[in-house]
């Protein structure tokens, strides 16, 4: 005890044995030892520390610490001719080993594909809209309504918004662009028609867009009779010939000069639909009625984009602008509490998902999910190299210690198998690249995407190498200093065996890798049956055979039953009808339904949809209660039709028969039909009310007939249509097709996910394939001495195969809870939603181990088929 | 002869080296460095010295008598090297002639009260 009371602080020598060069330290810290040893005698033991702390901070001085330099020259750790002898060697140990190098190269490959073409995908996704040189100022006015306690957020305001905000808040903007929304057009120069999509907004548009130019200036839209339009419009309808004040006509009535040519926008904008801009006072001009509405505050129908002043903050603008539209409205509008505000473009594409008025998120989180996949992925591209060069290291020990013995010394070793996983990678980085090359459209056309490798790009390059370097660092790491830290003298005496725990780290990369797996594969399956789920919702209608023709003049109404006859006698169609928005999509709701009971503070919003006659027909409806509207009641052009979700909204017993005010008419329910899915699958279906069409349509729905098939039948529409309204181009589109056009956005991410999964799912059996192998190859013996003794295959095959069942076992548990975790949480989201069922883990840890039994069976078999003279002959 | 020169610690690290009828190390040549001249000195400053002037030749040493305090390290014995004597009696040598050459009167100047 009182001995140890008088040594000196530990951590003092520990810092001195460190810092002192090595030829000084014996002496000086045994007399600093004997003088303490004295002081201690003499002083109290913490003075006596703290003597022996001051003698010790005066030998922090360079003439102590400065090393004395060896007499040895030091070893080139990176020296050519042995780097040349390093990648001669792994050459000569990739040719030995063809299958593992295959296995290796490969696995790593796809690994670095999949994290590559991840990579440009989010690339992708983060440049959106910077195309646009104010990318960082440009903002949308938007606003969030609340009805019903519920906040909504839209991007339509009224119409005269746009000159509130620039007589009292001008200072902050630099430009405000009142727009259309983005909508096909027809497009006509001479005979030459085309249907493009376009907007019409107001001139300061090009510049704040900064449209790239190719003719023309961004001063184009100054006259109402103009237009700019985008190089793929002027190739369309010009062809060779200069576009420059030529004359065309917008949807047969407006003739407009050609003012500039624009460079397309790209894929990856927001306004990517936009070939084609006219002036908004062209606008103005077809419709008057803007002018002369009553309450022009009320619809809420137009875009407005702007352009911040550089000082001005998203954050302030919002708030200052906030009551804008409070301050104008009438009194009774008052209720839906409009707060306007600012959406910066910055956040358009990834983060415009609002809930209740406050941003959730939005397609940010696919960029997370896709790059949590891509790491996932790589990193088990990463752990099979790791896996396989270790398992290797047995038989890589020999000449660990031959080099050693020969004077290499543990840096050097640590060099050359970094030196080899670089050159693997390498080999893996270039395959990587023909694999991107070859998935890349396949790629695109799953994920809407035009992506392509950035050849010219440095940033690629850089990404691309520095990423190719970090792979070989963290995967050749390991192997580098498990492999290096041989001791030769037990190598070459043949006495080394790897410890019982040697297996250990590749266990858990192999854990590690099927739960990756094991999740990616959950997580598939659910989406695929949430996906397949709301396909299987009842749609209310029939959609096969169904089709729709937008209307964009007069003519097909005012020769509606003409047209209608006709091709109901050549056969073409069973029925066709014309109605205000297609049967897959909604386009008008109305707040001004009042019912007996109805609480007057409860503010509703229905949609309806003026149809006629024919529609029920035409589309299927299917009657639950009362009857179709019909020519032989006059009173029926008050009547409405409502769907059930609207009934159970008013909660009406008896809806048959019901009067109803509609804001000052009243109306009589005459009809209910079964809810049909217009809006999202995944969510409830809304009240709807359906009433006579008084006017035009603007929707023509067609059944087409049975018997014929659809572009037969199609034909004959097609040159019906033309007869009466020739100055249209005939575009007609499947109702099925659109409506499986809902599913798109889950769909893309069900097949990305699955490919990815797919994927990964294929690395780790890689990996499984090569650890099984070496296993395999390094129980020869043992195998041959089992058979000897009486082993059948069976028990070699099980005794081979337990390990990793095992393993798979552990991956499966620690797997299931976490993908029940994330899964549960996503399918939230979802008012209309599958549960996760417990047969999908069932079936995906069957499946797991059955991949895994096959992999590992090949092997095993392959060993416990082998004849066991040959294992046992050589020694 | 080109000779190097000698500061004054190091040639009173060398003096007491010689002096040194034991086995002379860090520890003892310090302490007696202390007792003689009276200075309060650090132990690595001789530690320093010690070993500067074994690399010029003067000093030279070996190791030996581990002892239980020392943590069973051992010390380094220094002893004087022929070059290093032959230092130092130059230097005496120097000295005295530059003491006879004092006048005598200005080693013992004479009291004046004026």
């Amino acid at each position: 005890m009182k001995n140890k009371e008088n040594l000196p602080p530990q951590w003092i020598d520990a810092i001195l044995k460190a810092v002192i060069a090595p030829h000084f330290l014996e002496d000086v810290l045994g007399d600093l030892h004997e003088v303490h040893a004295r002081n201690s005698h003499r002083d109290q033991p913490l003075k006596a520390r703290f003597a022996y702390l001051g003698m010790a901070v005066t030998y922090l001085r360079p003439y102590f610490i400065r090393r004395r330099p060896s007499p040895y020259s030091s070893t080139y750790l990176f020296s050519p001719e042995m780097i040349k002898n390093y990648l001669k060697i792994a050459m000569r140990t990739l040719a030995k080993n063809k299958a593992y190098s295959f296995i290796n190269i490969t696995g790593l490959a796809m690994g670095m594909a999949v994290a590559m073409l991840i990579g440009l995908w989010i690339y992708d996704e983060l440049s959106y809209d910077r195309y646009h040189k104010n990318y960082s100022s440009i903002v949308q006015v938007m606003q969030h309504q609340t009805s019903n306690g519920v906040t909504n957020t839209q991007n339509s305001v009224p119409y005269p918004l746009a000159n509130e905000l620039r007589s009292k808040y001008g200072s902050d903007f630099k430009h405000i662009v009142m727009s259309s929304w983005t909508s096909p057009h027809i497009l006509a120069f001479g005979d030459r028609k085309v249907s493009k999509s376009g907007s019409y907004m107001e001139p300061a548009a090009p510049e704040m867009l900064t449209l790239k130019m190719l003719a023309g200036t961004w001063a184009g839209l100054k006259e109402p009779n103009s237009i700019l339009i985008s190089r793929s419009v002027a190739d369309a309808l010009f062809g060779e010939s200069d576009p420059i004040d030529k004359v065309i006509k917008i949807d047969n009535s407006q003739n407009v000069k050609v003012t500039g040519v624009y460079e397309d926008l790209p894929y990856n904008t927001t306004f990517r639909g936009l070939t084609f801009l006219a002036p908004w006072s062209l606008y103005e001009i077809i419709n008057p009625s803007l002018k002369t509405m009553e309450d022009p505050w009320r619809p809420n129908s137009y875009q407005i984009f702007a352009q911040l002043n550089e000082h001005a903050d998203v954050e302030k603008v919002s708030a200052r602008i906030k009551d804008v539209k409070k301050k104008n409205i009438r009194k009774e509008q008052l209720k839906f509490k409009p707060d306007v505000f600012v959406n910066p473009m910055e956040k358009w594409y990834l983060h415009s998902t609002f809930k209740n008025g406050h941003r959730v998120g939005g397609r940010i989180e696919n960029v997370w999910l896709f790059g949590m996949i891509g790491t996932f992925v790589l990193l088990l591209a990463c752990i099979n190299f790791m896996n396989l060069s270790t398992a290797r290291s047995e038989k890589r020990a020999r000449e660990v210690g031959i080099r050693k013995a020969v004077g290499s010394v543990r840096n050097q070793l640590v060099t050359q198998f970094l030196s080899e996983s670089m050159l693997v990678v390498s080999f893996a980085f270039i395959v990587s690249l023909l694999l991107v090359l070859l998935m890349l459209p396949f790629f695109n056309d799953v994920a809407d995407k035009k992506l392509e490798i950035l050849w010219a790009s440095p940033v690629f390059w850089v990404l691309g190498l520095s990423f190719t370097f970090l792979t070989a660092f963290i995967a050749g790491s390991y192997p580098a200093l498990y492999l290096s830290s041989f001791q030769p003298v037990k190598v070459l005496k043949g006495t080394f065996k790897a410890g019982r725990f040697a297996a250990v780290p590749r266990q858990t990369l192999v854990i590690v890798q099927f739960t990756v797996s094991i999740i990616l594969i959950i997580g598939t399956i659910v989406v695929f049956r949430q996906i397949q789920f709301a396909k299987n919702r009842p749609v209310g209608y029939t959609k096969d055979g169904l089709v729709t023709v937008y209307l964009w003049t007069p003519e097909i109404h005012n020769h509606f039953e003409v047209v209608r006859n006709e091709l109901k006698s050549n056969n073409a169609i069973v029925e066709m009808a014309e109605s205000n928005s297609p049967a897959t999509n909604n386009w008008a709701s109305t707040s001004g339904i009042v019912w007996k009971d109805k609480d007057p503070a409860q503010s509703i919003d229905f949609s309806y949809n003026n149809v006629s006659y024919e529609y029920a027909q035409t589309v299927g409806w299917k009657f639950v209660d009362g009857r179709n509207f019909s020519r032989d009641f006059a009173s029926d052009s008050s009547g409405l039709i409502v769907n059930e979700a609207a009934v159970k909204f008013m909660g009406l017993k008896n809806p048959v028969g019901e009067n109803l005010m509609w804001f000052d008419s009243h109306v009589k329910i005459i009809g209910v039909v079964k809810d049909m899915i217009i809006e999202s699958p995944y969510e409830n279906v809304r009240p709807l009310v359906y009433s006579l069409a008084d006017d035009m349509g603007g929707v023509i729905s067609l059944r087409i007939n049975p018997k014929l098939s659809a572009s037969a039948a199609l034909q004959k529409v097609e040159s019906v249509f033309k007869k009466y309204d020739p100055g249209v181009p005939f575009e007609a589109h499947f109702v099925d097709q659109d409506y499986d056009g809902k599913f798109y956005d889950e769909m893309r991410i069900a097949k990305l996910t699955s490919f990815f999964s797919a994927l990964a799912i294929l690395i780790s059996c890689l990996g499984l394939f090569g650890v099984a192998s070496f296993i395999a190859e390094q129980r020869t013996k043992e195998i041959g001495v089992r058979k000897v003794l009486g082993a059948t295959v069976i028990n070699v095959w099980g005794m081979l195969s337990r390990d990793f069942v095992i393993l798979i076992c552990i991956a499966f548990i620690i797997a299931a809870p976490i993908s029940y975790y994330f899964l549960s949480g996503w399918l939230k989201k979802y008012t209309y939603r599958t549960e996760i069922s417990w047969w999908i883990f069932m079936v995906t840890g069957a499946g797991t181990l059955m991949i895994t039994l096959m992999t590992v069976s090949f092997q095993a078999i392959k060993a416990a088929l082998m004849n066991p003279i040959k294992s046992l002959r050589s020694e | 002869m080109k000779r190097t020169f000698l500061g004054e610690f190091e040639e009173i690290v060398l003096l007491v080296v010689a002096a040194c009828t034991d086995p002379a190390y860090g520890v003892t040549i310090w302490e007696s460095i202390q007792q003689t001249t009276g200075r309060t000195i650090t132990l690595s400053a001789v530690h320093a010295t010690l070993y500067r002037l074994e690399e010029k030749g003067f000093l030279t040493s070996e190791m030996g008598g581990a002892t239980a305090e020392r943590g069973g390290r051992r010390k380094r014995f220094f002893t004087i090297t022929n070059y290093g004597s032959r230092s130092l009696q130059e230097i005496q040598e120097i000295r005295q002639q530059l003491w006879k050459a004092i006048p005598q009167e200005k080693m013992h100047p004479k009291l004046s009260f004026s």
